[in-house]
């Protein structure tokens, strides 16, 4: 791989860092316009409001950058970035199509993206601690416990598929797959979402940003693009997450159209479950904060213990 | 282990002089410098939350050597562990407890000097060790020296047994972690999920007043 096509391939990840965030957005506004029957975003621009997001994007770049007199200014100003940084590097590892339509096909794939992915929580750290507010460093803390907890359950779902396909590479899963994983792998597949969901902060599991109740936790004294950086990372965190359980565990490119259109498989999958995210904002009420750990500790993980169990003994019954 | 390094190539005696530099060596030494500046702003900083904040630097750093040494599987548990855990466990427990923003003059210890000087005498025994069974050897770092494959195999085929008594003895702490913090009078804990009303504010509580002194005991 020469500079020049490692390059292109970073350019890319980045534009579609950049975009496809954007594209969930709009689609966001315009889902939960029907679901709840919100009229406001349907108005601006015309056809069906397109420019709501642009008007957005033009809100958030007007507003004054500031930064509270008694916060750790550097920290303060930092954060956004570690917040948003690890889904860049994600993105890198994703593979979209067959015949390495991947941005840097790594031996460990699956360990390096969970690994990576649980930096971004230092982001929401930082941003509470420095924001010098009871309310920011409560929700900062939030953040971290929640994330903490759920990181467990994801990484014995991501260990079940590394454990039936047999590698850690990304690439390597999807090619290995079968449909009948779906079934095999369904229990993995719904903790791997539900986890995502939580380490998020979207709304059944945005305790920690609850806004009608600590006002945006770690992210109350953010403002102007700053606060936009901070949505960006959790769009593209739906992005990430939608991806990553398209790849391990709905076969990624694998579809009734012919190989070459492998990406749009995986793009078509992406997208309606992160529709299914956008759903589930819509029509779950907000888990209390010790129902959410109950959830993960409870639930998930003994969940996705069975899962492993599962996988084990299937894959032992196969091999013979 | 000898798979480990039939794969990472052999140990032989270098042909070329010592620390000849090509670039990843260049790109090694850099990175060093790197981590070992952070490492010491974050024993020097008087602010804490920043101390650990430089460790994040300083860690994620040995997580780039590790890569440019070809053990990629390990610079992954780097960031997994260190970074992703333990640092966010620290930053945790210095925001619970205390960590002002700014100065902590209250925070600096009395015997930093004894720190210093075991610190430079555990870096002195480790450099002259290493220096001293490597110095005349040289591994070549061949593509995949350290992937997940190799490791693995080494780790399942040959260290399986320490893995494991490892395996336990992480076990044994957890459940004794668990154990040591949930000592105390059994039922008195309020119950997760269930929401606890205040009962009757306002009204006397003869139950309680006995209670008292017994819990300010613990």
């Amino acid at each position: 791989m020469n500079l020049l096509d490692m390059l292109l391939r970073c350019l890319a990840a980045l534009v579609v860092m950049l975009t496809f965030p954007l594209i969930i957005g709009q689609t966001e506004h315009k889902v939960m316009a029907h679901m709840q029957g919100r009229l406001g975003p349907m108005y601006a621009g015309g056809f069906h409001g397109w420019a709501q997001l642009v008007a957005d994007g033009v809100k958030f770049a007007q507003k004054e950058d500031i930064v509270p007199a008694g916060a750790d200014r550097r920290v303060f100003q930092l954060a956004p970035a570690v917040a948003l940084l690890p889904y860049l590097l994600v993105l890198l590892a994703v593979p979209v199509g067959p015949n390495g339509f991947v941005g840097q096909a790594i031996d460990a794939g699956i360990f390096f993206v969970l690994a990576v992915m649980g930096i971004g929580v230092l982001g929401s750290l930082m941003a509470g601690w420095a924001s010098a507010n009871k309310f920011s460093l409560l929700g900062g803390l939030r953040t971290a416990a929640q994330l903490m907890s759920y990181e467990l359950p994801m990484l014995l779902a991501g260990a079940s598929v590394a454990m039936a396909a047999g590698t850690l590479s990304l690439p390597g899963i999807v090619d290995a797959f079968h449909w009948w994983w779906i079934p095999w792998q369904a229990i993995g597949a719904f903790v791997f979402f539900t986890a995502g969901l939580a380490e998020l902060q979207r709304p059944p599991f945005d305790m920690p940003v609850a806004d009608s109740e600590i006002i945006f936790g770690a992210y109350t004294e953010y403002t102007g693009l700053r606060f936009a950086l901070f949505l960006l990372s959790e769009y593209a965190g739906i992005l990430v997450l939608c991806a990553l359980t398209t790849v391990l565990f709905l076969g990624g490119w694998h579809g009734p159209l012919p190989h070459s259109l492998g990406w749009l498989w995986t793009l078509l999958k992406t997208f309606a479950l992160a529709f299914v995210v956008i759903w589930a904002r819509v029509t779950f009420p907000r888990l209390r904060e010790d129902q959410l750990m109950r959830f993960a500790w409870t639930v998930l993980i003994p969940l996705a213990l069975l899962q492993l169990v599962l996988t084990g003994i299937i894959k032992v019954a196969i091999s013979q | 282990m000898s798979t480990l390094l039939a794969a990472a190539g052999s140990l032989a005696p270098a042909s070329r002089g010592f620390l000849s530099p090509t670039g990843v060596e260049i790109v090694f030494v850099l990175v060093g410098l790197a981590v070992l500046g952070s490492a010491l702003i974050s024993v020097t900083t008087r602010q804490l939350v920043h101390a650990a904040l430089w460790l994040v630097v300083a860690l994620g750093g040995l997580a780039i050597e590790f890569l440019l040494l070809t053990a990629e599987f390990v610079a992954w548990v780097q960031v997994l562990i260190y970074l992703g855990s333990v640092v966010v466990l620290v930053l945790f427990g210095l925001m619970l407890t205390k960590a002002p923003i700014g100065r902590s003059p209250d925070a600096d210890s009395g015997n930093r000097w004894v720190a210093l000087g075991v610190a430079l005498a555990s870096a002195g025994t480790l450099v002259t060790l290493v220096v001293d069974a490597f110095r005349t050897s040289w591994i070549d770092l061949g593509a995949g020296g350290g992937s997940t494959a190799v490791t693995g195999a080494s780790l399942f085929r040959y260290w399986v047994l320490p893995f494991e008594a490892l395996s336990v003895l992480l076990l044994a702490a957890l459940v004794g972690a668990i154990v040591i913090s949930r000592t105390g009078k059994g039922g008195a804990k309020p119950r997760a999920g269930k929401l606890r009303t205040p009962r009757s504010v306002g009204a006397p509580r003869p139950a309680r007043a006995t209670a008292a002194p017994e819990q300010q005991e613990r």
